[in-house]
């Protein structure tokens, strides 16, 4: 064993009691952050799985039309006045080589066609505006998982097979197995069989969705083998912004992000990130302190060994180096007992604190990477508390310290 | 005889404002196999003098040649080199780490120089703990052991690196006559065995009496050096 580890080891074993501070100063430290860390995170985690559930990542669809003033002649005028031109449920056109460019473009996992637009659902008197969707199921799964939120019955779409939401099944009495006729608002008009009902965990969705194959939403809503939008999920939640610029520049379609459509989401998220880290710094401003402070005072109490030390040759650099061993021992060790406790408490926290539905209130994130980051600011804030006391130390005198002490 | 220790024109001054001179141009030459006693009363620079001789402080002014070597030339880790491997120390209330082991303390210098712990060390520490009557307290830690107890341990390891020069501040003042005619018996008996030089701080006059030679130092000035031909005890 190095000499300085075994003196740092020996002075941190007699001095149990200023250890034991350090140690349980560190371990606090790095608990508080190891919670705080899994908790925050989790919690975004949750809040972005529950927005992203039933959102694809990018959605492209055909540009709005783009209008030209008609050209003045010579000493001519114009005076005219733009009006956007009501459209009916733009088509994108050439879907089929699109979808190929899009699933091979970089950053993108999943890309699935998807016809929609406004319908009328009834059964009996009851009638509900509804969000037509007509999709590939095979494809779709890619972008949204919804196969493992059904309620009753499956997720199947083949032919005159309709799944809707959970809420929107309630209000018009539907059960699986039940018809219901679906009509688009120029007239045309089909009878689905309901194969499923999905409950996503969204309100809104619940109520209005409706999900028929692809071609019978084309034919409802006249869209003549055409799709509304191409929706991709990519491999990367925040590298979203990025891949729909890239893709919109690759396509020519106009190409949104879930970020630019949940922006006060992230704004949200963005501020609750930066009062956590705010307090984690504050967190490992106090365990330095006390870290140093500690072994500050370990240094005056221990002067008159480091004087001998360096009386029986251990040179300065050695006399610094032990104390240094110190603080990053003290901070490896605390961050490991630091990182265990964070993380059974967070476990703790998730298990116990549930709502009615059983689902846990503080879900938690807990990653070999914030273990890894918890640990490197322990052992960095370790030794970089344990400089000023082990500069002191090398310092000292041993003639005067040998005198006096 | 071969120089175990040569000072000249050595000159120590303490303070910034006021600048109080301690040592005023000591010249001395100890040679190898020496055992002498300095003396004087309280203040006159003996611990100084000795903090010079072991390369513990800088002198103000004057040289310090240990085993033909002049340690002005050196840095600080040089100075440190030169005292790890050249000077034993053996103070008056022994300085033992409390944290470690009679075996531990002895092992320290060696375990300092090379920067590890080996089988070796450990042999030869306990080999000196032996030769100074505690082999049967290798693992007691320091604190466990009596004053003398202590003071054999300190001898044990001011001479764990064999060094050519021992330098003792007081070993015996904290210790009662019997103890102290113990613990200046052997450091006499490796005077004689090893052939090491040692230059002993008293001011007990009955030890000073057992010396080889004796220095006496008044107000930082070599007032006196001579043989002492009554040693021997």
């Amino acid at each position: 064993m190095p000499f300085e580890l075994f003196v740092a080891l020996r002075f941190l074993r007699e001095g149990r009691a200023q250890t034991a501070l350090i140690l349980a100063g560190t371990t606090v430290g790095v608990a508080v952050i190891v919670f705080l860390s899994a908790l925050i995170s989790g919690l975004q985690v949750t809040l972005i799985d529950q927005t992203l559930s039933v959102q694809p990542h990018v959605t492209l669809r055909r540009p709005d039309r783009l209008l030209r003033q008609a050209p003045a002649g010579d000493g001519e005028a114009v005076l005219s006045r733009l009006e956007k031109v009501p459209e009916r449920e733009k088509s994108v056109e050439q879907w089929k080589p699109l979808m190929a460019r899009i699933r091979a473009a970089p950053g993108v996992v999943a890309a699935t066609p998807i016809a929609a637009g406004a319908a009328f659902a009834s059964r009996g008197e009851v009638v509900k505006a509804v969000a037509l969707r007509g999709l590939e199921p095979e494809t779709f799964e890619g972008v949204i998982k919804l196969a493992g939120r059904m309620k009753t019955g499956r997720f199947h779409v083949e032919g005159s097979e309709a799944v809707l939401g959970a809420a929107l099944a309630h209000d018009l009495g539907l059960e699986v197995g039940d018809k219901v006729r679906v009509a688009s608002p120029e007239g045309r008009a089909e009878i689905f069989t309901v194969s499923g009902i999905f409950d996503i965990g969204n309100k809104d969705v619940n109520q209005r969705w409706l999900l028929v194959s692809l071609r019978q939403a084309q034919t409802l809503l006249d869209l003549a083998g055409g799709i509304t939008t191409v929706e991709a999920k990519v491999d990367e939640i925040f590298s979203a912004d990025a891949v729909a610029g890239r893709l919109s520049a690759a396509t020519g379609l106009a190409a949104e992000s879930w970020m630019r459509q949940n922006q006060q989401l992230l704004s949200g998220l963005q501020a609750q990130s930066s009062s956590s880290i705010m307090i984690q710094v504050f967190v490992i401003i106090a365990v330095a302190l006390g870290i140093a402070s500690v072994l500050g005072v370990s240094v005056i109490q221990k002067s008159g060994e480091i004087g001998i030390l360096r009386a029986t040759g251990t040179p300065t650099a050695v006399v610094k180096r032990i104390f240094l061993i110190e603080g990053a021992l003290v901070g490896t060790v605390g961050s490991l007992l630091g990182g265990l406790i964070g993380a059974g408490l967070a476990s703790f926290f998730a298990h116990a604190v549930k709502n009615p539905y059983g689902e846990s209130l503080f879900p938690i994130e807990l990653t070999p990477r914030l273990f890894a980051t918890a640990a490197a600011v322990a052992l960095v804030t370790g030794l970089l508390a344990a400089w000023y006391p082990a500069r002191h130390a090398a310092r000292l005198d041993p003639a005067t310290v040998i005198r006096h002490g | 005889m071969a120089e175990a220790l040569r000072l000249e024109g050595l000159v120590k001054d303490y303070g910034e404002a006021v600048r109080t001179r301690v040592l005023h141009g000591v010249d001395l030459t100890v040679r190898q196999g020496e055992f002498t006693a300095l003396i004087g009363p309280s203040g006159s620079g003996k611990s100084t003098l000795l903090n010079l001789i072991g390369l513990l402080d800088r002198p103000t002014a004057g040289r310090v040649v240990v085993a033909g070597q002049d340690t002005g030339l050196l840095d600080d880790d040089g100075l440190t080199g030169c005292r790890g491997r050249g000077i034993g120390f053996v103070f008056q209330f022994h300085h033992l780490l409390p944290e470690f082991s009679a075996l531990e303390n002895v092992m320290m210098p060696m375990m300092a120089a090379q920067r590890r712990q080996t089988p070796e060390m450990a042999a030869s520490a306990a080999r000196l703990l032996g030769d100074v009557g505690l082999g049967a307290f290798l693992q007691r830690r320091a604190p466990l052991l009596s004053g003398g107890q202590q003071q054999r341990v300190a001898i044990a390891r001011a001479l764990s690196m064999n060094p050519g020069l021992v330098l003792a501040d007081e070993p015996t003042g904290n210790l009662d006559t019997a103890s102290a005619d113990e613990i200046f018996a052997l450091l006499r008996r490796f005077n004689r065995q090893a052939g090491t030089t040692f230059l002993v701080v008293t001011h007990d006059p009955r030890l000073a009496a057992r010396c080889d030679r004796i220095i006496e130092l008044v107000d930082g000035r070599i007032t006196s050096d001579r043989p002492n031909h009554r040693e021997g005890t």
